[in-house]
């Protein structure tokens, strides 16, 4: 357990390093937390509520989303890819722990540090700004924090998942591509899917990548509280096990057929 | 100017005939463009299954704003989207290497690449534009289908000015590289809905001293014959052109001003 936890520390400290880069990015996403609470503001000029979110709702996951962009970081993630590509890999099957559990433990401590100094100060200023709605029973807050951590699990989960397609392809480009739109569109980073017509959302429940994004912030926003909470994260849960299940079993499978040359 | 003009053509046609060696995987990646940009849409559309209209626009309206707001942007992206990997140059230090050739920094960076495959994106924002059109029923006149053309380019020149003013924060911060994005994917967002939208101090500021107002909302006022809400001059419905010509005088004053500062990491 020792050993996840310095890789953990190291995950931690390799993005603590860049502090300027920190707070462009802050910038950058307080920008578009701006922009579009205005846009989900003229849509509640007509309507109370839309898919069960009220106007202080919407914003609270406009800013939300913004504060988790980072954390979750679905977007270019292509370390493991990279590393299969150049034949680094090698190193990692020679080391004492299996890639995958190595990776999470790397990516939890990204996601501490993302979620502290890119997630809190949007969050803030959101809040100071406009009026958010706060989780209501310190309850559904931890039920939140659980909710993030497996969140951020998921989507590792993912990323390990499509990054084996390295071992088959070489250049995953192209379904790093895919399965960030897939993933974009599906996880609620754009619009709630509670927003979705009704079939477009039952695709979207059917796939791991609410539990990426739109579970936490429901239950943050109190859309989804007590069992109703408590089925979402074992819903998290389910699916952070199946994809790293699923994960395993074709990294066994592409270890297996994997030719590195050079020494 | 007219060698600088027929040796970037070199430089551009020589980038695009090495990117048209593998047809299907290009054809496959003009395609991919096109998909992840429609999601963007995708988002507009949802919009408007909940609401009529957005602001008094409707979604033909707010189509046509996304439609040629995307176009432009794609065509800026095309020509100097590989203006975000600057910050790699100049933490490695190979940016020296620009600095003892015979031609303006600024020039060899603008045609360090140029992404054909950008196309798609583009394209989308065509297809967008056709939708739009269906839903408008506009009566046009040369005037307007005038107009249509020069915002379309007037506002590819605003984006690619604004992108090379802001991307030159990497010349103080290597690490700022992503403030810019606020201002050019930034930029992209904000001309694809009403500014009216938007609150007053950051409309003051992306639409007017950022000045996407000039890229889609001014000159759509004029094609789409609308009131203007915020009770503008006239004029500057048309004023497109001008913006983009002061743009780019700024960008390029940014861009002396940030080469005189540049320190070299010693690649």
């Amino acid at each position: 357990m020792r050993v996840y936890w310095e890789i953990a520390r190291c995950g931690y400290q390799r993005y603590a390093a860049y502090p300027a880069a920190t707070w462009a990015g802050v910038f950058t996403n307080m920008v578009f937390g701006f922009m579009r609470g205005s846009v989900l503001l003229a849509l509640y000029a007509h309507r109370d509520e839309i898919g069960g979110y009220n106007a202080s709702a919407a914003l609270t996951y406009t800013w939300l989303v913004q504060a988790l962009i980072a954390a979750i970081y679905i977007w270019g993630w292509r370390e493991l890819g990279d590393r299969i590509r150049s034949g680094d890999i090698a190193i990692d099957l020679a080391r004492p722990v299996h890639p995958q559990a190595a990776g999470l433990a790397s990516d939890l401590g990204r996601a501490l540090y993302h979620l502290l100094f890119r997630g809190v100060p949007p969050l803030l200023v959101g809040a100071v700004v406009f009026e958010l709605t706060m989780p209501q029973t310190p309850l559904a807050g931890a039920a939140f924090v659980v909710s993030v951590v497996l969140a951020v699990a998921v989507s590792y989960g993912f990323r390990f998942l499509y990054s084996m397609a390295a071992f088959w392809l070489v250049d995953i480009r192209g379904v790093m591509v895919a399965s960030a739109v897939v993933a974009t569109l599906f996880s609620g980073f754009v619009i709630p899917v509670a927003y979705f017509p009704e079939w477009l959302a039952a695709v979207a429940y059917a796939t791991p990548f609410p539990a990426m994004a739109q579970t936490p912030i429901d239950i943050f926003i109190g859309v989804l509280s007590g069992t109703e909470a408590a089925g979402a994260l074992a819903m998290q849960a389910a699916w952070l096990a199946a994809l790293l299940l699923g994960g395993r079993v074709l990294f066994a499978a592409g270890a297996r057929r994997l030719v590195v040359q050079g020494g | 100017m007219a060698e600088v003009v027929s040796l970037y053509a070199r430089l551009v046609r020589a980038r695009v005939r090495s990117q048209l060696q593998y047809r299907t995987s290009f054809a496959l990646d003009l395609v991919a463009m096109a998909g992840i940009t429609f999601l963007d849409f995708v988002a507009v559309l949802v919009i408007f299954r909940n609401v009529p209209t957005l602001d008094g626009w409707s979604i033909g309206e707010v189509a046509f704003l996304y439609a040629t707001s995307a176009m432009a942007f794609a065509l800026t992206d095309m020509a100097i989207g590989h203006l975000d990997g600057l910050s790699q140059l100049v933490r490695e230090g190979s940016f020296d290497l620009l600095l003892i050739r015979p031609r303006s920094t600024l020039f060899q960076v603008m045609t360090m690449d140029f992404q054909l495959k950008r196309l798609g994106k583009a394209l989308q924002g065509l297809a967008v534009l056709v939708y739009a059109l269906t839903l408008l029923d506009l009566a046009w006149t040369p005037g307007k289908i005038a107009m249509l053309v020069t915002m379309i380019l007037a506002g590819a020149v605003i984006f690619g000015a604004v992108w090379i003013f802001v991307i030159c924060i990497v010349f103080w911060s290597v690490e700022g590289r992503e403030t810019a994005n606020a201002f050019t994917y930034g930029g992209n967002y904000l001309a694809q809905f009403p500014i009216t939208i938007y609150d007053a101090w950051l409309r003051r500021f992306l639409a007017y001293v950022v000045p996407m107002a000039f890229v889609s909302y001014m000159p759509a006022l004029f094609i789409l014959g609308k009131e203007d809400p915020l009770g503008l001059p006239g004029w500057l419905r048309f004023a497109s052109p001008a913006v983009a010509v002061l743009t780019v005088l700024g960008a390029g004053a940014m861009w002396r001003h940030a080469m005189r500062h540049y320190r070299s990491a010693g690649g």
